[in-house]
């Protein structure tokens, strides 16, 4: 990881973009730049050059901490036998309106 | 990454099999097979390359565009090829890559692009036809890598093939306006059809007995229809485009057969083929000579960037620009 920063000179940020108000950003890729404020304008010509997005956010990839992407990760068992935590989890009556 | 014992990578494979058998994407921090890693990384590696380089042949006429409106719609289609490599690079970074080091062996030519790129742009027809055949080609080829096994390259995929169909579009209206003009115009899109046609069939690679990696690519979900596959779609798609543009394609053996329900074709010249992508294409050389010229004389804004963001207390001061690239200038001189 060292090395690989070492190499490609400046450092690499992960991009989020929001597409339109009342949506939340989501992430698009990545790009390399010297500072963030260039890493924003980078992101501006990679990820939004048909109006794509009305708010971009960068982030420099070594400051997000991640979890496994592995689905039996245990990180994950907590909310996997909570199945009282879904509204079909509880019976209710046919005819009780408005639930 | 360390050895696991045999047992644990046992394990993982398993899951990596399961995660492709049931149709869903593997992800950059998942467990994979190094053999999938490495050819993961060749292939996205070659078509960010093919992106890069493939600005050259129609930036050629940016300066000589026929009208503003042509100016403008060829420097957004070139801009859109610098995109496409961009999102690759990025993508193929997820497994590990590092984009100097990919850029280095491309300009030390450890690395392909297509061949197709290879070939000198003569006219503003050309910029047409590339559009129409070499775009329509690609289309082809990516939109089934829209659901290829790895997450990041697919997302990309999708990103890049919605906006190849602009280019595609812009390049058969060019040629539309151009058949509607004078005989010389005309004449100009007859002689780049016959130009490029071969080689844009050559683009889908070699015929499918004679590639010996598709077997393992299609049971790894990175490749979806073999070579031949595609090669006929294209042809099946294009020759009603010919047709309707007023062109010949320039085959004589391209027959409809009905029993096959399939246009017939005749044959690929893959000495040709073999030739350009060993480096002995017409524009070989030039192509990465443009390259590198292109990052040589990009130097001193990498460099007042890299200062103007330790001036402000940035990180991007502290290491030298693409020490990779500096070492193969050293040895090319």
């Amino acid at each position: 990881m060292a090395e690989n920063q070492v190499r490609s000179g400046w450092p690499l940020y992960e991009v989020f973009l929001r597409g339109k108000r009342g949506l939340n950003h989501v992430h698009v890729g990545s790009l390399h730049a010297a500072d963030p404020e260039m890493a924003l304008h980078h992101a501006r010509d990679l990820y939004t050059r048909r109006n794509e997005g009305v708010s971009i956010w960068v982030v420099a990839a070594t400051d997000i901490t991640a979890s496994s992407p592995d689905e039996k990760d245990p990180f994950f068992a907590p909310s996997g036998d909570k199945v009282y935590r879904h509204p079909t989890f509880y019976e209710i009556p046919d005819d009780v309106p408005h639930m | 990454m360390t050895a696991l014992p045999d047992e644990m990578t046992g394990d993982l494979a398993a899951h990596f099999d399961e995660t492709l058998g049931r149709g869903r994407r593997i992800e950059p921090r998942d467990w994979m097979p190094d053999a999938y890693r490495a050819t993961m990384i060749r292939q996205i590696a070659q078509h960010a390359h093919s992106e890069i380089i493939g600005m050259q042949p129609e930036g050629n006429w940016i300066t000589r565009a026929p009208s503003l409106r042509r100016k403008a719609i060829l420097i957004a289609k070139v801009q859109d090829e610098a995109g496409h490599g961009m999102y690759l690079y990025s993508a193929a970074e997820t497994l590990g890559a590092d984009r100097a080091d990919l850029t280095d062996k491309l300009l030390r030519g450890r690395q392909k692009y297509s061949s197709i790129f290879n070939y000198p742009t003569l006219t503003y027809a050309d910029v047409g036809v590339i559009g129409w055949l070499v775009d329509g080609a690609a289309i082809c080829n990516q939109v089934p890598l829209c659901r290829s096994s790895y997450g990041p390259y697919s997302r990309a995929m999708v990103r890049i093939c919605k906006e190849e169909s602009f280019h595609q579009r812009q390049g058969y209206e060019l040629l539309l306006t151009m058949m509607r003009g004078t005989a010389g115009q005309r004449a100009m899109v007859q002689d780049a059809t016959n130009r490029f046609w071969w080689p844009s069939l050559m683009m889908f690679g070699p015929p499918d007995d004679q590639s010996p990696n598709t077997a393992q690519s299609m049971a790894w979900g990175i490749k979806r229809h073999t070579n031949d596959e595609l090669r006929q779609r294209f042809v099946d798609m294009t020759v009603p485009q010919a047709g309707k543009l007023g062109v010949t394609l320039p085959d004589p053996g391209l027959t409809w057969n009905a029993e096959r329900r399939h246009y017939d074709f005749g044959a690929v010249d893959w000495d040709e083929f073999m030739a350009v992508v060993k480096g002995n294409g017409p524009c070989n050389a030039q192509r990465v000579a443009r390259r590198q010229a292109a990052h040589d004389e990009g130097a001193w804004v990498r460099e007042a960037a890299s200062a103007h963001a330790a001036k402000r207390g940035g990180s991007g001061g502290s290491s030298p620009p693409e020490p990779a690239l500096q070492a193969a200038r050293k040895d090319a001189a």
